[in-house]
């Protein structure tokens, strides 16, 4: 109950600051934007799909994964001028639950990244892209999942490295071999086997086949289910290591 | 109303290859009753924030064990969170959002409901004199402004004890007046509040009592009066030319009310005497006799620095 309302409470903040400067959600969807609009049109012909449809079926949902991966992993900058500001030892001698203090600020990104997920779809509606609700809405928890996972681990990272000039490269060096091989621009089925061989250990390559799958209405293909059970372990594993964190003593 | 007994914390360091272990606290020991201000007195890395920040449940201690308006530190420290409020050095108040939501959230941050969270951001804004900001972004403020409202938040939720962590560093000297206002309010208010400060006239004017601090260790404690009284008698300083200084150390050396007597290097002696009234009128009348001519006389009343230089070795204003 307590916890809740804490969870509540920082969330709410969070929110409201988010709302009182919008203009970040939309410089983060600028990028996938720009990808939707000036790289999917080389699709069709590239990977031989039937249809403009077709392509984007299989681009959309890697795009939108990329979206929460990188949303996510970014977020943990705003910690660190938290953290300067002194806002977050503030909130440590008070008795809010340290899990709230990060669940709060995840589930923020979390509804950030749905917004952003919704505005690429619908842009992607003018393309001929055809989604099943039922499906889209299960590849949204899909991207929620994962942003909550990469945000807590932004979050946990940067309470630990404490300076911007520290977190960005960490993240870069991170996010571009697991962007690379989860098939996000290409499907790995072009790779060769080595290639897909690597790329299996990358629960997120299991992510982003999953919500293909899902965007292709094939629920009943087991990547789906895969795909989330992985993704949800890790999520929780990320939020409890970046709440202990947030326990732990943080100057 | 806060007791601690041995409370140790060391910390390590890299430095290039090899990492050292810097003992920050080494044991300390303090007893602070209800209803005073007590002051954390020692230079920049004496320990003094390292300890708050212990006390405030901030960082875990290596050893030592302390009690808190009644709870435990090692063994409850969420009973603690309850019942301290604790106001950082650094600022703690986030650029975008104005007083009230600042003081609004911190309230809820300790479970009271929004609307008496409200109530009580407005009684704070009140009391502190901020109602005319409350609705403006905390980057529009004073230096002043953003500390009084930074000491709010650390009360909100009406704590036993508030810890204030140099709480006038960096104000302009009438702010920081009006800080000093603030804070013995605090005390009228029934709260025990303990800062720290390196500034020799806050601990003297401000605190009912002080802990002396160095090197991790309390050296000293007392009211400011008991500890000024501990170094015994005054000092007189008589201004000469180096070279009558000589002659006048011999002619005053071994007076009878003469306690010590050092030679300054650019001139002039330094007199340690019981009681200065008495003394001076004596030093007087011999170096005159002796013809010896004096550019100054100054009666130097034993201060806090005096106390710490005794203690330590050390002049608070080099360290």
């Amino acid at each position: 109950m307590k916890f809740a309302r804490d969870t509540w409470l920082i969330f709410q903040r969070q929110l409201q600051l988010l709302l009182r400067n919008p203009v970040w959600v939309f410089v983060g969807v600028f990028q996938p934007v720009m990808y939707l609009l000036l790289f999917a049109p080389l699709l069709k012909p590239a990977l031989n799909a039937p249809t403009q449809a077709a392509a984007y079926k299989i681009f959309v949902p890697g795009l939108l994964v990329l979206l929460a991966i990188f949303g996510g992993l970014f977020q943990g900058f705003g910690l660190i001028a938290e953290l300067r500001a002194g806002v977050i030892e503030r909130s440590r001698v008070t008795p809010i639950s340290r899990l709230a203090l990060l669940l709060g600020r995840s589930l923020r990104d979390v509804v950030s990244l749905i917004v952003q997920a919704v505005i690429i779809t619908l842009l992607a509606l003018l393309f001929d892209l055809r989604v099943f609700i039922g499906d889209l809405l299960l590849a949204y928890l899909m991207l929620a999942l994962i942003a909550l996972m990469t945000s807590a681990v932004s979050y946990g990272v940067a309470l630990k490295v404490k300076s911007e000039d520290a977190l960005a490269p960490l993240m870069n060096t991170v996010a571009q071999p697991v962007l690379l091989l989860s098939g996000i621009l290409l499907p790995l089925t072009f790779a060769p086997g080595w290639l897909q061989g690597v790329a299996e250990w990358n629960p997120f390559s299991w992510a982003v086949d999953g919500t293909r799958a899902l965007f292709a209405g094939d629920l009943a293909n087991e990547k789906v289910w895969q795909g989330l059970a992985i993704i949800a372990v890790l999520a929780a594993a990320g939020v409890f290591w970046a709440a202990r964190q947030f326990a732990r003593s943080v100057r | 109303m806060i007791e601690t007994r041995g409370l140790r914390k060391s910390f390590r360091s890299r430095q290039g290859r090899e990492t050292k272990t810097v003992d920050a606290v080494r044991g300390v020991n303090l007893q602070v009753p209800a209803g005073e201000i007590f002051g954390f007195l020692g230079p920049n890395g004496a320990g003094k924030t390292t300890t708050l920040r212990m006390l405030a449940t901030l960082i875990e201690p290596d050893g030592g064990e302390a009690t808190i308006a009644g709870a435990d530190l090692r063994k409850d420290p969420a009973e603690v969170r309850r019942r301290i409020g604790y106001v950082a050095q650094g600022g703690s108040t986030w650029d975008e959002s104005t007083a009230r939501e600042e003081l609004v959230l911190h309230a809820r941050m300790y479970g009271i409901g929004k609307a008496d969270a409200h109530r009580r951001a407005v009684r704070a804004l009140e009391a502190f004199q901020l109602t005319e900001y409350a609705d403006r972004k905390c980057k529009t403020y004073s230096g002043g402004q953003r500390r009084r409202v930074e000491i709010a938040l650390g009360i909100i939720h009406e704590p036993k004890i508030v810890f204030l962590d140099e709480p006038t560093t960096g104000l302009d000297p009438q702010s920081r007046a009006h800080m000093w206002d603030e804070i013995r309010r605090l005390r009228t208010e029934g709260m025990t509040v303990f800062i720290t400060t390196h500034y020799l006239d806050e601990a003297d004017a401000l605190c009912d009592r002080i802990a002396i601090m160095d090197h991790g260790e309390v050296v000293a404690e007392g009211t400011p009066a008991e500890l000024k009284r501990e170094i015994s008698g005054d000092v007189v300083l008589v201004g000469l030319d180096v070279a009558n200084t000589p002659q006048a150390a011999q002619l005053l050396d071994g007076e009878e009310y003469l306690n010590k007597l050092e030679t300054v290097d650019e001139g002039g002696l330094r007199l340690y005497v019981d009681e200065g009234a008495t003394a001076i009128p004596q030093i007087l009348r011999r170096l005159d006799h002796a013809g010896l001519v004096m550019s100054s006389i100054e009666l130097h009343r034993p201060s806090l620095d005096d106390v710490f230089l005794t203690k330590t070795g050390r002049s608070l204003r080099e360290s």
